[in-house]
C-alpha cells in the first residue's frame, strides 16, 4: 500500500507540481477540481500506473471519484492488483 | 441565402450522437420549435442569442433555431468557468441564452453581476409558441460571434456574417466534394471555429454528422472505437487530438478504413508525430488547414502521398483559399519579396466584419491597402516560396496556440493577478517537443504573503478555461526587469 502511495506522490510531485513543497500535497488534496489532473495529465498518469503495476484499467474505473485524491487513486490501483 | 437555410437544402442530413440518431425531419421540427419560441419572446434579425450547451443534437438544433429566427448565435464553453461565459454573454448583449438546467442558477447570478438579464431558456421545457416563418437574412447579417482570448484579459468577440461562413463553405464544397454518403466527425467544441465546417458542411450536402461529446473527445481509446464503429469518412480536429489518438488510442485494434480525408488545423503538426499517424492510417488524404477565427480557414495544403518532407519540421500552410487574397508585409506594411519573412494579411469574403463593440481593436486589426481593400492582419509571420505557397514561421505578439486554442499570455496574467496574495505575474511559453508549447507562470507574492503551487493551480483552474491553465508555476521573489523597467520576459524564458 505504502509503495503505491509513494509511487503516486513521486509521480504527481515530479510531473504535475514541479517545485511544490511536498508537505503541501496530502492524501486528500483534491486532484481533479484543483486542475492538477486535467484530461491530458490523467491519461498520462493512468498509462504510467498501468505500466508500473502491470495492470489495466477499464473505462468505468476512471470515473472522477476514483481519481479525486491520492487516497482514491491508491484504492483504485490496489483493487486491480 | 443564409446559413439557416442550409438545413432545408438537403433532406438526408442526419445527426448521430452516443447511439442516438436524429433525422433531418426531427432536426427541422426541433429547430422550428426553437425559432418559434425565440420569435415569440421578441428575438429577431439583428439580435444575438447565447448558447451554453454541451454538444448534443439539441445544441445543433438550437444553432439552426437561432439562425432561423434571424439572430446570431454566441456559443460559450459549457466546461469553462461560468463567470467567463457570463462575461461573454453580457459583453455581446444577448437577448436570450439557451442553457442546461444545471447551469441556470450560477449563470443567472453571474449575469446579474454583468448587469444584464437575458431570458434563460431550457430546451427541455420550451414554452409553446405559435408557428412563424423562418426570418430571411442577407449575407451581411451577423450569423455568429466567436470569442477568443484577449491580450488584456478580456475575451474579444469575432463578428462573422452569413456571407463569411458561406464563402468558406463554398470553398469546402469545391475542395472536399462531400456527398450524402459521407460521415463527418464533429470533435471541436461549438465555440471553436472548426465547428463551422463540422456542422454546416454535412448539413448542406445531406451527409451524416457524428457528434463527439466533451468526455468522449478526451478519451482516445473510445474515440478510436467511434471512428471505426461509425465509419467516419471525414475527420477534422487539431493535431493535438490526432496525436492523442495515435499515441493512446490503440489504433491497431480498430479498422478506421472508411476514413477518406483527415483535416487538421489550429496549430503546427510536428513532422515526427504526423509520420507516426500516417503509418497507422496510410489511406486517407491529409489536409493542413490554416486560418485564425477572424477569417476561418484561409490557406490550405493538401499533403501529397509520401510527402513527409525529410529535413523539415512541419508542412507549409499552403496556398490561399479562393476567392480570398493574401499578402506578406513588413512592419511598415510594404510587401516583402518572395522568400522573406513578414506578416500574413488576408482580404476577401471570408474576413470578419470586426470585433464586437471594440472599434479600437478592429481598427488595429486591419490595414487598408493602396487598392482600398481591408486587409486583416493575422499576426502570423510567414514566408512565401515557392510563389503562392506560405510557410508559418511564428507570431509577432504574445499569442500562443495550445491544443489548437488561441491563448493570450496576457489573459493568463490578468486572471492570476486577481488572486489576493499575488503581487506580480508573468507567463511565458516555451516550445515543447511533445505538446507543442509549455506555459510557465512566474508569480511573486504580496509582502508577508506566501502561496503554494497547488493553490495557484486551483485558482487558475477556477478562473481560466482548461486550455489556458499554465503547465508550471514558479514562485519567485520578484520578477526580473529590463533596463527600461519592463518585465524581462526573455530572462524568464531562460529560466522557465
Amino acid at each position: 500500500m505504502n509503495d503505491i502511495r509513494s509511487v503516486l506522490r513521486a509521480y504527481i510531485l515530479e510531473n504535475l507540481l514541479p517545485g511544490e513543497d511536498p508537505s503541501n500535497l496530502t492524501d486528500d488534496t483534491e486532484l481533479k477540481e484543483s486542475g492538477i489532473l486535467d484530461s491530458m495529465s490523467t491519461l498520462k498518469l493512468v498509462t504510467y500506473l498501468e505500466e508500473q503495476f502491470a495492470i489495466e484499467f477499464a473505462a468505468a474505473d476512471l470515473e472522477p471519484a476514483n481519481l479525486s485524491s491520492i487516497a482514491a487513486l491508491q484504492r483504485l490501483v490496489q483493487s486491480k492488483l | 441565402m443564409s446559413l439557416g437555410d442550409l438545413l432545408a437544402e438537403s433532406a438526408t442530413f442526419t445527426v448521430r450522437c452516443d447511439g442516438a440518431v436524429v433525422t433531418h425531419t426531427e432536426l427541422t421540427a426541433r429547430s422550428d420549435r426553437i425559432r418559434n419560441c425565440l420569435r415569440q419572446i421578441g428575438v429577431g434579425r439583428g439580435d444575438r442569442v447565447g448558447l451554453r450547451l454541451h454538444k448534443s443534437p439539441d445544441a445543433v438544433a438550437a444553432i439552426f433555431g437561432i439562425l432561423k429566427a434571424g439572430a446570431a448565435y454566441v456559443p460559450v464553453d459549457a466546461d469553462s468557468p461560468v463567470a467567463r461565459g457570463a462575461f461573454i454573454l453580457g459583453d455581446c448583449q444577448v437577448k436570450a441564452v439557451i442553457a442546461e438546467p444545471g447551469a441556470r442558477q450560477a449563470l443567472s447570478e453571474e449575469l446579474a453581476k454583468q448587469s444584464v438579464s437575458p431570458r434563460l431558456l431550457d430546451l427541455r421545457e420550451l414554452p409553446d409558441a405559435p408557428a412563424t416563418a423562418t426570418t430571411s437574412c442577407n449575407v451581411d447579417d451577423v450569423a455568429y460571434v466567436l470569442y477568443t482570448s484577449g491580450s488584456t484579459g478580456r475575451p474579444k468577440g469575432v463578428v462573422l456574417t452569413h456571407g463569411n461562413a458561406l464563402s468558406f463553405l463554398d470553398w469546402c464544397s469545391a475542395t472536399f466534394r462531400p456527398t450524402c454518403e459521407d460521415v463527418f466527425s464533429s470533435h471541436a467544441p461549438l465555440h471553436f471555429d472548426l465547428s463551422i465546417l463540422d456542422v454546416f458542411l454535412p448539413a448542406r450536402h445531406g451527409a451524416t454528422l457524428v457528434l463527439i461529446g466533451e468526455d468522449l473527445g478526451k478519451d482516445p481509446q473510445r474515440l478510436a472505437a467511434t471512428i471505426a464503429g461509425e465509419r467516419i469518412t471525414h475527420w477534422y480536429s487539431t493535431p493535438s487530438i490526432l496525436n492523442l489518438l495515435c499515441e493512446y488510442g490503440r489504433l491497431e485494434r480498430h479498422d478506421c478504413g472508411a476514413l477518406r480525408a483527415v483535416l487538421f488545423a489550429g496549430e503546427v503538426f510536428p513532422m515526427p508525430r504526423f509520420r507516426a499517424l500516417r503509418e497507422r492510417w496510410p489511406h486517407p488524404r491529409y489536409y493542413n488547414l490554416y486560418g485564425p477565427t477572424e477569417t476561418n480557414v484561409c490557406t490550405w495544403y493538401g499533403i501529397p502521398d509520401g510527402d513527409c518532407r525529410q529535413g523539415r519540421d512541419s508542412f507549409p500552410i499552403g496556398s490561399v483559399c479562393p476567392p480570398n487574397s493574401a499578402r506578406v508585409v513588413d512592419e511598415q506594411g510594404g510587401d516583402v519579396p518572395v522568400g522573406a519573412t513578414g506578416e500574413l494579411l488576408i482580404a476577401g469574403p471570408n474576413v470578419m466584419r470586426g470585433y464586437w463593440n471594440r472599434p479600437e481593436l478592429t481598427a488595429a486589426a486591419f490595414l487598408t491597402g493602396g487598392d482600398g481593400r481591408r486587409w486583416y492582419r493575422t499576426g502570423d509571420l510567414v514566408t512565401e516560396g515557392p510563389p503562392g505557397e506560405f510557410t508559418y514561421r511564428g507570431r509577432r505578439d504574445r499569442m500562443v496556440k495550445r491544443r489548437g486554442y488561441r491563448v493570450e499570455l496576457g489573459e493568463i496574467e490578468a486572471a492570476l493577478a486577481r488572486h489576493p496574495d499575488i503581487r506580480e505575474t508573468a507567463a511565458v511559453a516555451i516550445p515543447d517537443p511533445e505538446s507543442g508549447v509549455r506555459i510557465t507562470a512566474f508569480v511573486s507574492c504580496q509582502p508577508g504573503r506566501a502561496t503554494s503551487i497547488i493553490a495557484l493551480k486551483t485558482h487558475a483552474s477556477r478562473n481560466l478555461p482548461p486550455y489556458m491553465v499554465p503547465d508550471r508555476f514558479k514562485v519567485i521573489e520578484a520578477l526580473p526587469r529590463t533596463s527600461t523597467d519592463k518585465v524581462d520576459l526573455q530572462g524568464l524564458v531562460a529560466i522557465a
